[in-house]
């Protein structure tokens, strides 16, 4: 049988040494009446022959795709030893590591992740990673508050564009515990905030103010003004930022006077594939002040008792193990395995390497607005500095053209119509350094004729 | 030596990254960075052998036996990992149109309709990232549904005194108050403390069955007619799944919500902690709350076409609990597995993980250790006290446990439960022969006459690792969470 070695010696064996005459015999604590029915809704089993061919034809059913398509998930070039390394079995199957001693592997990683994301970053710390991007926000919102003290209110202003998909599961994760999440407007014509209605919260009470480089529209909020103007109505910062932009963006801990107190993101973009969604890598930074109000998983640097350096878990008063009820978060577990593929994918990369492919997605992004914009009908919407996203208004409805262009293989953007009110004509583009002239050129002659 | 540390000015792995530069003449130089980021500057082959020589520094299922309580470390099987590597898979867009995703979603339902079939659940949401937010879910649904009924006065989750402690966390950040349910010297849930807690302020109950104890609760219909009978409702933590697969369903205990932890039950790697995934099952009276986005499949013209389920669907969901839709690269493990064993071979996971338990518990008893539950059945993890060596030998848990890293076995989980003291759980799992439980139980005699005749032997391990036992009082004084140049000796 898949999976289980014993043959009918081994159990027979085992059976006798326990003193009992079946395998079913073992089952006979649990009440007679509620035993389970054979489970003949389920499938038989099946060789990995034909599990593998079975599932062969369906990835292959959904690929060859070409990617237009960002919004918080992004395309870019892994470079082969990230994965290869990976999925060696030492890394993928070990777990949580509570013997710090057999453990090593792991945990040094860990550590040099933590040092990766606060050099990016320029923060002080960061933590071992969280789920995805949008459940950091959460946890960074859930942080603000119990970091700043000044604040009574459970109440967090997050600009309108910061990525809907964050703000909903931030939403849905914090709600229960009264945090409530304000929205402030962005201006149509920028996309990026409405200062005045900004203006409007100033002097309230607010744990943080929750600020995207770049904004879900792909565009660059002036975020050393933002910064000073949350720390001028005490509030904390909070930035949302895209880890590749940071290669060649003003980093959070140098917006403003003071600098970001609280950085959160998706790690997706480095080194992690697009695969349906996850599993992705949240990152959370902070300063060293509040470090004892970062939730998750930390790893320190010690030492053994002969003095040799050495990592292990550390802050561990913080998590649920220990804290139970009190802990800062219920969160058990980091996403190992992703954050060691950004960990692989940052050093491969180096700063220089980083920067060239943020500027490989600059350059193309703005080939690709300029090409489609050639299109009659077809305009850019904000008048800003973007990164590698933008948004299009189209002549006809975004959803539609999405789906005509799925038809063609080409994942064409984002429509926007279902996030914001008046967007239904609104495409968020994006195209990464993996999209080049012959990509662009294929998008838009479907684009051409699919509004024609 | 650290990534940073292997590092030369000015080395970089060219083919990995854009050949060409570009200026960023249209982003406002307030803006642009100014000093770059500290990243290692390396070459590929010292990226490859630096980190290929970390993963030799841990301890792994494909390394070694790897018998730690509650996690369930079975093998996890290669052709899983396979399925889900393909281009197909991975290049897909997360917001990747439904005409393009036909085949990803058909894996998914599937699963949905395996886990429902396993659990006797009425409905399965995949979305949960991990078995924490699994719970989150849960719980957060058994609030929806007391709030959807106006009974806005049930402010408290009974929790057994012995479980996991994600469950009152979890009870936290849903804005439950935790009360404590004690647990009698068998392990069963004191039923007569219980029935004193339930009342008009209770929302429900937290169990996990097989209990942390490693037993069964064998009051289980008692407890949940009781919480019933007050008006709460029963959640199943799913940490103990592979025990009872096929056995018994947690639906036919009487539990309305539940999540499984794939990571687990379901043989998905763990990563070095994670991602794991923590699908949540719901009986008929949390259907309308479950978490989106969930796949549902629709007739036409005869052939199946799946699509995604949201708000539209479900009005009353408790929402998107993730970016996206979830760790879809886990889900798709967890599918592949499930397709490979099917009914017959999920039923031997239950079968064979507690028959290893079981036989692993008598063994260890006969060489003398002290069960901490010696009249029950284990069931696929049982746990032991060394509360007689810490005493009479002053050689704890802890030393036990890290001596026996230096015969080659990862060490069980030690001090879970809390309300056992030096205690060690055993789980060892479906997938391991016979030969090797006993090599771990000649390891543990061997430890013990080590513990008796040369303690402090036991008492300075390990040996044979990377690193000696770490000064952990250090690391959380003189934090060092990230690498400086300046903080370097």
């Amino acid at each position: 049988m898949p999976y289980v070695p014993h043959t009918d010696e081994d159990v027979r064996i085992m059976l006798d040494t326990i003193g009992v005459a079946s395998i079913d015999a073992l089952f006979d604590e649990i009440p007679a009446e509620i035993r389970a029915k054979p489970l003949l809704e389920i499938p038989s089993g099946r060789t990995e022959m034909d599990v593998t061919r079975l599932v062969g034809e369906r990835a292959a059913a959904d690929g060859n795709v070409i990617n237009f398509l960002g919004a918080g998930a992004y395309e870019h070039h892994i470079p082969a030893a990230v994965w290869d390394i990976i999925s060696r079995g030492e890394f993928m199957t070990a777990y949580t590591p509570y013997q710090a001693e057999a453990s090593q592997g792991t945990l040094q990683v860990i550590y040099e992740f933590q040092s990766l994301m606060a050099h990016l970053t320029a923060m002080d710390v960061s933590n071992a990673s969280l789920y995805d991007g949008g459940s950091a926000l959460a946890e960074a919102a859930l942080m603000a508050v119990r970091a700043n003290r000044k604040s009574q209110s459970g109440r967090v202003l997050v600009l309108e564009n910061v990525n809907p998909f964050y703000c909903d599961a931030a939403r849905n994760i914090v709600g229960n515990q009264h945090i409530e999440i304000v929205k402030v407007p962005f201006d149509a014509t920028t996309g990026n905030v409405d200062q005045a209605a900004l203006d409007a919260y100033a002097g309230q009470d607010f744990a943080a103010l929750v600020v995207a480089m770049p904004s879900f529209f792909g565009t660059l909020e002036d975020v050393h003004a933002l910064t000073d103007w949350a720390h001028a109505n005490r509030m904390l910062m909070v930035a949302v930022v895209n880890p590749t932009a940071l290669a060649v963006l003003t980093p959070p801990g140098e917006w403003g006077q003071k600098g970001a107190d609280i950085v959160v993101g998706e790690g997706q973009p480095l080194g992690v594939p697009l695969s349906s969604g996850g599993p992705y890598v949240g990152f959370i930074c902070c300063r060293n002040e509040i470090v004892r109000q970062l939730p998750g998983r930390i790893i320190g640097r010690t030492v053994d008792l002969e003095g040799k350096r050495g990592f292990t878990l550390t802050l561990q008063a913080r998590e649920q193990h220990i804290r139970r009820s009190k802990a800062t978060s219920n969160i058990c577990t980091n996403q190992g395995l992703a954050m060691a593929a950004a960990t692989i994918y940052l050093s491969l990369l180096g700063a220089e390497g980083l920067a060239r492919v943020a500027q490989a997605c600059h350059a193309n992004t703005r080939k690709l607005i300029a090409s489609l914009s050639e299109i009659p009908g077809v305009s850019v919407a904000h008048q800003s500095a973007f990164f590698h996203e933008a948004v299009l208004r189209l002549p006809k409805n975004a959803a539609e053209v999405v789906a005509a262009l799925a038809e063609q293989r080409i994942a064409g953007g984002l429509a926007l119509g279902e996030f914001f009110p008046d967007h239904e004509n609104a495409l968020l583009v994006c195209a990464t350094e993996m999209r080049n002239d012959a990509d662009i050129a294929r998008y838009q002659a479907a684009l051409r004729q699919i509004l024609a | 030596m650290l990534i940073f540390e292997r590092g030369q000015a000015g080395r970089r792995a060219v083919a990995q990254a854009p050949s060409t530069t570009d200026d960023l003449h249209d982003i406002p130089a307030a803006l642009q960075r100014k000093q770059k980021p500290l990243l290692p500057e390396v070459g590929e082959m010292q990226v490859v052998r630096h980190y290929t020589n970390l993963s030799r520094k841990n301890f792994s299922i494909d390394t070694h036996f790897y018998p730690l309580g509650s996690c369930t470390m079975k093998y996890n099987p290669r052709g899983a990992h396979r399925a889900a590597m393909q281009a197909g898979f991975l290049g897909r867009h997360p917001l990747a149109h439904e005409s393009i995703s036909q085949g990803f979603l058909a894996c998914l339902y599937e699963l949905q309709e395996v886990l429902k079939g396993v659990t006797g659940m009425k409905g399965v949401s995949l979305t949960p990232m991990a078995g924490a937010q699994g719970e989150f879910a849960g719980v957060a649904m058994i609030r929806a549904y007391h709030e959807a009924r106006k009974d806005h006065e049930r402010k408290e989750i009974l929790i057994p005194s012995a479980a996991h402690g994600t469950n009152p966390a979890t009870a936290v950040m849903c804005g439950y108050k935790v009360r404590e349910i004690p647990v009698n010297d068998e392990g069963d849930v004191d039923v007569d403390a219980l029935r004193d807690a339930v009342g008009p302020q209770t929302a429900g109950l937290m169990m996990t069955n097989p209990s942390t104890c490693g037993v069964f609760e064998r009051s289980v219909r008692e407890i949940a007619e009781i919480v019933h009978a007050a008006g709460g409702l029963l959640y199943y933590d799913g940490a103990n799944l592979n025990a009872i697969l096929g056995k018994v369903r947690p639906g036919d205990m009487g539990f309305d919500v539940m999540h499984m932890n794939l990571h687990k039950t379901f043989a998905t790697p763990h990563g070095g902690g994670g991602p794991g995934a923590g699908p949540v099952g719901v009986g008929e009276r949390l259907l309308p709350y479950l978490p989106i986005p969930m796949v549902g499949k629709d007739e036409i013209e005869g052939k199946p076409r799946y699509r995604w389920l949201t708000e539209a669907d479900i009005p009353q969901t408790i929402g998107r609990l993730s970016t996206f839709m979830g760790n879809a690269g886990v889900l798709l493990r967890a599918h592949y597995y499930a397709s490979v064993l099917g009914r017959e071979g999920l039923l031997r996971v239950g079968e064979f993980s507690t028959l290893n338990a079981n036989y692993l518990m008598k063994k260890v008893q006969d060489a003398g250790f002290q069960l901490a539950y010696p009249k029950r059945r284990a069931t696929h993890e049982f746990i032991i006290t060394l509360n007689k060596q810490a005493k009479e030998l002053h050689v704890s848990a802890m030393d036990f446990a890290k001596r026996i890293l230096d015969y080659g076995y990862h060490a069980p989980t030690t001090y879970f439960p809390l309300l056992i003291p030096e205690c060690w759980l055993i789980e060892p799992t479906e997938t391991e022969s016979r030969d090797e439980l006993d090599g771990f139980v000649k390891a543990m005699v061997q430890i013990q006459a080590e513990a008796e005749n040369n303690p402090e032997l036991v008492r300075g391990a390990p040996y044979s690792q990377p690193v000696r036992r770490l000064d952990d009082v250090r690391a959380a004084r003189e934090l060092d969470l990230v690498w400086r140049p300046t903080a370097e000796q």
